[in-house]
């Protein structure tokens, strides 16, 4: 009679478990930001799986710990020995062999939706120096509508554009593949575009090929995802997607009257903020790399 | 099999049953029992060290604004936090508790090579005092990050050199530990003390003292080489002549991923001697987690480019790395398992170091689903290099490995200074650590989430919530140290005399004084039983275990 309740019991607490694993899952797609491009949107996806499948896991052993906490309490003087078992091999080959498949399983999801992600480059770039013909040849497999330049120098984005124009902030035209051509000047920087779910580290000395493919008109926000120095955090820069007609439109405005953006780093060494603590330190070089290149010129690359 | 611990002769500067006064702490011995003593008060003075600066980190973070430390200064801050918290204070603390109890454990009566261990530790307070002393040269200290990455390492050479410089001292004092103690596990011991008769806690320091052996030289073999670019004008790894950045993060990471495992092992095994203690229950399923601690070892020498998902590496390696890194889950799997079979259905003592052992396995199971979800690396793509690695890491480093830490501190505290801590003070340090860290480091998820990068005095404003709510975390686990200390010291000075096995525990180093005499043990015990033997009253030591019998047959 006890085992049926406690079987009933157990049914019942995977079946809660389950419920609410389901639900977080759902929900995890609430926990990210807006989805600017296909990519985000298998990305997301992938998450609410692994929220799925690790929220279960998660009840089902911290579970059975916080119920044993309220409710296999030992008398204070009790030393006397719990239960017996010091091992099962059934058991063990289960709880081995089980979390095996489980990850090969999460493993197959996650290539999957990775050779879905159509962001390029990764299968050409690296171990080939940009000097190296062996990189020039390389096929690409995509057709990109569109090729932009994207230039990360401390501290400060650049974007040069088809026509040779050049911007402080990246437009990208909606629902078109644009290969981005990601230089750095002098140390590692990172494109990073929350609402893209895609992150490249941009390398000096290697030209890195990201393919974006934005499905969303709005304004997002590009942020260097890899520690680049002193004012790092202020490397920001406004990223518009856009119809086709506005983008054309915008880069032909900008070759004519080049835009002007204020660069935080250089604003804020202008009028450094209050801070409790003001060390004085010397460590970024700010002074020579952007002071002297607010403007992107042509010939610089 | 013989026993060179027995057979040599003991120091002949230091008398074999002298009473030990505290002053022995803070002087030079070969005493595995003070050197362990010595590499923990070390550390923990930089555990509050790094402790402040964190602090500070998260005081900055209260607003978007920069408001209370310059970019330099708060560069600087988490740049030596990482590097403090890792390579000062859970390395060298595991190998101080390592050294105080795996001789006890095994039956040995020192280490192998005393002097070395000596030198070990003595080589930690230098290279340590170096490093905070950095903060005074005119352009500060490091300022790229615990990872230092080149080429951004390289524009603040002063720094960065003597961080390079304490961290070499700190990677040999780290390697010439790890010979001592796979030495000493493997020869020294005692009768009868087969490997299947060892402390899952002992398996645990083999796998992790032989993951240094292994890895430790390829982060010094890197530091080295960054010594040159910084120093001596070469450029290995700039690429403004022609280096190759790249090199150094493989180099780097084949170190410092697998130091993860070498920070946690020991944490598992601190977890496989206080759960079986405080359930009463022998240690479920011992052979598989014995096992499951060098599987560990060996899946993580090959798990070290998921910390380059981002960087410039190709496809097939992201893929491959990305498996890898998922069946670690599978080792780890097996120990998350054995605890909570352990649990189940025992007859549970919730002391202070139950409640810490419990909550940092509770809390391991979250950190390793958000590990494998990093794993994939097509979510990683995302994530990468945001709050919620920072979490996530911490969930490891701080809510088990620290929780792992602070259970062992209660629990061999008895053993170590002969006196009881006072329970309710302990019970009060646990629940402010418990919510302080959950505080601090759950909402660092949801940020990463929303996309915040890690690395930033100033943010936008959307992330203020969630930064409110983690540095408030941080201050409660910054008081939460306050009755932790206030009992360490009260208890060592006037605790109540502890009894030889207050927690009536199994291993042989229950079966000894508290504290052990110089030599650890009157004469080396005789090993009949496997580890976790509850239930038999003879295996803590009610009655005498030195003769064999029938108890042998209780081997799996």
């Amino acid at each position: 009679m006890l085992k049926v309740l406690e079987y009933c019991l157990v049914t019942i607490f995977i079946a809660v478990a389950l419920f609410i694993s389901h639900w977080l899952g759902q929900q995890a797609y609430t926990w990210m930001p807006p989805q600017a491009t296909a990519e985000a949107q298998r990305v997301d996806a992938l998450f609410s799986f692994l929220v799925a499948i690790g929220a279960f896991v998660f009840l089902g052993l911290v579970g059975m710990m916080v119920y044993s906490a309220l409710f296999f309490r030992a008398k204070p003087d009790d030393y006397s020995e719990g239960h017996p078992a010091r091992g099962s091999v059934k058991l063990e080959i289960l709880w081995t062999v089980a979390p095996t498949l489980l990850v090969l399983w999460i493993a197959a999801q996650n290539i999957t939706i990775y050779n879905q992600l159509n962001i390029l480059g990764l299968k050409q770039i690296v171990h080939f120096p940009i000097e190296s013909p062996a990189y020039a040849a390389t096929d690409q497999p995509k057709p990109v509508a569109e090729q932009i330049q994207v230039i990360a120098k401390q501290w400060e984005w650049g974007f040069r554009y088809p026509n040779q124009a050049a911007s402080h902030e990246l437009h990208l035209p909606v629902n078109e593949s644009t290969r981005l051509n990601l230089q750095a000047e002098k140390v590692i920087h990172g494109f990073y575009v929350p609402a893209f779910r895609l992150k490249q580290d941009m390398v000096p000395g290697r030209n890195i090929g990201l393919v974006v493919t934005p499905t969303r008109i709005g304004k997002y926000r590009l942020q260097d995802s890899q520690y680049s120095g002193t004012y790092f955090a202020l490397m920001e820069a406004d990223v518009y997607v856009e119809p086709r007609e506005a983008y054309n439109q915008w880069i032909a405005n900008l070759a004519l009257n080049p835009a002007d953006t204020t660069n935080f780093a250089i604003a804020e060494q202008q009028h450094s903020p209050k801070t409790l603590f003001q060390t004085g330190w010397q460590t970024g070089s700010l002074g020579e790399s952007v002071a002297k290149s607010d403007r992107l010129t042509e010939g610089d690359s | 099999m013989t026993n060179p611990a027995i057979a040599s002769d003991p120091d002949p500067t230091e008398s074999t049953q002298s009473p030990r006064s505290w002053r022995d702490y803070f002087r030079f011995s070969t005493d595995h029992k003070i050197i362990g003593v010595q590499y923990i008060l070390t550390t923990f003075i930089f555990f509050l060290i790094g402790g402040l600066m964190a602090m500070l980190i998260r005081a900055e973070l209260v607003t978007p604004e920069l408001n209370l430390v310059d970019r330099p200064f708060y560069n600087a801050l988490f740049t030596l936090h990482g590097t403090v918290m890792i390579f000062l204070w859970i390395i060298p603390f595991n190998a101080g508790l390592s050294n105080y109890l795996v001789p006890l454990m095994i039956g040995a009566r020192e280490m192998a090579f005393p002097l070395l261990n000596a030198i070990s530790f003595w080589l930690i307070p230098p290279a340590g005092v170096l490093l905070i002393a950095s903060f005074l040269l005119p352009n500060g200290p490091a300022q790229a990050g615990w990872w230092s990455y080149p080429p951004v390492s390289l524009q603040n050479p002063s720094g960065q050199l003597v961080w390079v410089i304490s961290l070499i001292l700190l990677g040999i004092s780290s390697i010439m530990g790890a010979v001592n103690f796979v030495t000493t596990i493997v020869w020294l011991r005692a009768p009868g003390m087969t490997f299947f008769r060892m402390p899952v806690l002992v398996w645990s320091v083999l796998s992790a003292q032989l993951l240094q052996l292994v890895n430790l030289p390829s982060l010094t073999g890197a530091l080295i080489l960054l010594m040159f670019d910084l120093a001596f004008g070469t450029s290995i790894f700039d690429p403004a002549g022609k280096g190759d950045p790249i090199l150094y993060q493989h180099l780097f990471w084949f170190y410092s991923h697998p130091a993860v495992y070498i920070m946690a092992l020991p944490a598992f095994g601190i977890f496989a001697e206080v759960l079986p203690a405080f359930t009463r229950n022998p240690l479920f399923g011992y052979r598989s987690l014995a096992i499951a601690s060098l599987g560990i070892a060996l899946v993580s020498i090959f798990v070290w480019v998921h910390h380059m998902f981002a960087s410039a590496t190709p496809d097939w390696m992201r893929i491959t790395f990305a498996i890898t890194s998922m069946l670690v889950a599978v080792p780890t799997g097996v120990k998350a398992f054995g605890w909570t079979a352990t649990i189940w259905r025992g007859k549970l003592h919730l002391d202070t170091p139950m409640l810490f052992a419990m909550a940092g396995a509770a809390m391991f199971i979250f950190g390793g689903i958000t590990g494998v979800m990093l794993a994939s690396n097509s979510f990683d793509l995302h994530v990468n290099n945001t709050y919620f690695v920072v979490g996530h890491f911490h969930y490891i480093v701080f809510n088990t490995i620290t929780m792992a830490i602070f259970a062992a501190i209660y629990f061999w505290f008895p053993k170590i200074t002969g006196r009881m801590y006072a329970e309710g003070w302990g019970k009060l340090h646990f629940g402010l650590t418990f919510i302080g860290a959950n505080l601090t480091f759950f909402p660092m998820h949801p940020l990463g989430l929303q996309g915040m990068v890690r690395r930033v005095a100033s943010y936008a404003p959307e992330y203020q919530g969630w930064n409110v709510i983690a540095s408030l975390g941080a201050f409660l686990l910054g008081v939460s140290t306050l009755p932790f200390i206030a009992n360490m010291v009260a208890s060592f000075l006037a605790g109540r005399r502890a009894p030889d096995n207050p927690w009536e525990a199994t291993g042989l180093e229950w079966t000894t004084s508290s504290p052990p005499p110089r030599e650890n043990f009157p004469e080396i015990p005789q090993v009949i039983f496997p580890p976790y033997n509850y239930g038999n009253p003879r295996a803590y030591g009610e009655e005498p275990l030195t003769q064999s019998g029938e108890g042998g047959s209780n081997d799996e």
